[in-house]
């Protein structure tokens, strides 16, 4: 392919390749004949790496200063530093409002994790292939199903005058769907679908003779599992409740419209500091707040990423 | 070997069962919530909604949204994407980092530094265009401070789904085919690239939209009224008519992601039988 004389279109080529000086004399065998592209093809991610500078990178740099200077609303006050903000962020009832936050996104997702892959196996084994394209696509809507509508539906489902509440008198019993283990059921209606989702490249990239190999090793199902199969999937696995994590920490609407202040989270907090519902100028208050939030899903993230490419080793 | 496989055929079965259950339940009871009434059914909720004060107001805030966040994001991601495939492979690690970085911020999160760029505007800059560029983008009318907010957290999805569609095709043979036959650079890229990935354009967009259609938090602080802001304040007061929404909305996506699939279907099918 390479070898091909070009024949006519090369006048053009070079007329149009932007760093005409460069390319025109490039190195005389270039290994394939798209060095020429190579002019001026960066500019093309210029408006890209621009609009995040502007749209992400000063709100970080607003975070940032807000979250160590002076809270108040007078211009006065603006260059003051001071770690009073991120210091109170992190006491009483905001530290309880991150606690709690951490704790139903690590709960959740744990939970989303352990029922997700049971899912995506049978997905995955199913040999109807209208099975696997259903659950997938019906995961893809339910995944991106958070929200207002998740929160709606629930309360019409299970609120204190929802339909299956109604019909089992759960209240009677202690039910209620306000409260830690209501949302808990409330997210895993969108966090195991994403679970499904994110596992399901990894368990179709086990091998069906790795399997074999186990069987004729006279390895049970169990043993394949817990030596072979759950090894291997590890890191997606790692991987998938990583993200899940951070879908249900960042959650604020589903919240927000379902349990008002039952339970105390840590989004909740921000919008609440923010609209000034508990005390005027505490703007930076609640930067502060977002900055606990990055640092937490930063980490997160920090362990997220590695993992993505360590399972990649097998499973490609 | 037999009993196995039917013990695992059976174990498959009741694994997708009990899933569908809880999945269906709440759709189902939504549904039933929204029609319910002391004399029977009705179907108010649903046929009331179009009268709602605020209802195509607020769709229309929402759908022109979309549409601007989509456009904008495609024409920021796409050509970025191209190049760093055919002639700047160096950028790409900056590149997926930065699509990525939106991630680690919450959209609660976000909305605060939003919030805290806009208080930069004392009024003593009145007059400068600093100041007027940030009383534009929080015009009421079409809050383009929103579009920046959703295009940065419709970035790590939409990245993905271009990166994996463009993964599928041999970009730099495409192009240089195409430029062979004498194409020049706008219309290798506009008739062969492109066309190519109509999949993975149409999987960002698909994602882009259900984002901005239910996007909740950024709008609802910054006190602008698109849809879910609208259904929430409906829901205060209205509750069955707050729950047909959610119905409708959840109908809507899955319409929508049907399309997508067929699309691709399509696509893939003609592909492989030409």
């Amino acid at each position: 392919m390479t070898t091909a004389p070009t024949p006519v279109p090369t006048p053009a080529a070079t007329e149009l390749s932007g760093g005409a000086g460069a390319s025109g004399t490039a190195t005389p065998v270039p290994r394939r004949r798209t060095v020429k592209l190579r002019g001026g093809s960066w500019l093309a991610t210029v408006p890209l790496f621009a609009f995040f500078a502007i749209s992400f990178g000063l709100p970080a740099i607003a975070i940032a200063i807000g979250a160590f200077t002076l809270s108040s609303d007078a211009e006065t006050g603006a260059g003051t530093f001071t770690t009073q903000n991120v210091t109170d962020s992190v006491q009483g009832a905001y530290w309880t409002s991150l606690l709690s936050s951490v704790k139903l996104s690590a709960l959740t997702a744990l939970i989303g994790t352990v029922l997700g892959l049971p899912i995506a196996q049978a997905v995955v084994t199913s040999r109807f292939r209208a099975v696997r394209e259903a659950v997938l696509s019906a995961s893809g809507v339910l995944a991106n199903f958070g929200g207002l509508p998740l929160a709606f539906a629930f309360v019409a489902t299970l609120g204190n005058a929802g339909e299956i509440t109604k019909l089992f008198h759960l209240t009677d019993h202690g039910w209620s769907l306000y409260s830690f283990t209501g949302l808990t059921i409330v997210y895993l209606y969108f966090l195991v679908p994403l679970m499904v989702l994110s596992i399901t490249p990894a368990l179709d990239g086990l091998r069906v003779q790795w399997r074999e190999a186990a069987h004729n090793n006279r390895a049970t199902t169990l043993q394949y599992w817990r030596h072979v199969a759950l090894p291997i999937l590890f890191p997606s696995l790692l991987g998938g409740y990583v993200l899940l994590f951070g879908s249900a920490f960042a959650a604020y609407a589903t919240a927000a419209a379902m349990v008002g202040a039952t339970v105390p989270l840590i989004s909740r907090s921000i919008a609440d500091a923010l609209s000034g519902n508990v005390l005027v100028g505490q703007g930076n208050l609640a930067l502060a707040l977002s900055l606990d939030m990055i640092v937490v899903a930063v980490v997160v993230m920090a362990v997220y990423l590695p993992l993505q490419r360590r399972s990649a080793r097998w499973l490609s | 070997m037999a009993q196995l496989i039917s013990r695992v055929r059976v174990w498959r079965g009741v694994v997708l069962l009990l899933a569908g259950a809880y999945f269906l339940l709440p759709m189902g009871a939504s549904v039933y919530f929204s029609i319910d009434d002391p004399k029977g059914f009705t179907f108010e909720a649903y046929t009331g909604l179009l009268g709602a004060p605020g209802f195509t107001d607020s769709l229309t805030l929402t759908l022109e949204l979309a549409a601007v966040t989509v456009v904008v994001l495609l024409l920021l991601l796409v050509p970025a994407l191209i190049a760093v495939r055919l002639g700047a492979p160096r950028l790409r690690p900056v590149l997926e980092v930065v699509c990525t970085l939106p991630l680690v911020v919450p959209p609660v999160a976000l909305t605060a530094g939003l919030i805290g760029v806009l208080r930069w505007g004392p009024d003593y800059l009145m007059d400068t265009p600093f100041f007027q560029t940030i009383v534009f983008i929080q015009d009421p009318k079409f809050p383009i401070v929103l579009v920046l907010a959703y295009v940065l957290m419709s970035l790590p999805l939409a990245y993905r789904a271009l990166d994996a569609g463009l993964r599928a095709v041999d970009v730099r043979t495409l192009v240089e085919a195409a430029r062979n036959c004498g194409a020049s650079w706008p219309r290798a890229v506009i008739t062969v690239v492109l066309p190519n990935l109509r999949g993975a354009l149409l999987n960002a967009s698909f994602l882009t939209l259900a984002l901005v259609l239910g996007e909740f938090t950024a709008a609802s602080i910054l006190g602008y009224q698109p849809f879910a802001v609208w259904i929430y304040s409906v829901g205060n007061s209205q509750a069955q008519m707050s729950v047909a929404v959610s119905v409708l909305s959840l109908l809507i996506t899955w319409v929508l992601l049907l399309l997508l699939a067929a699309a691709g279907r399509e696509r893939r099918y003609k592909t492989a039988h030409s």
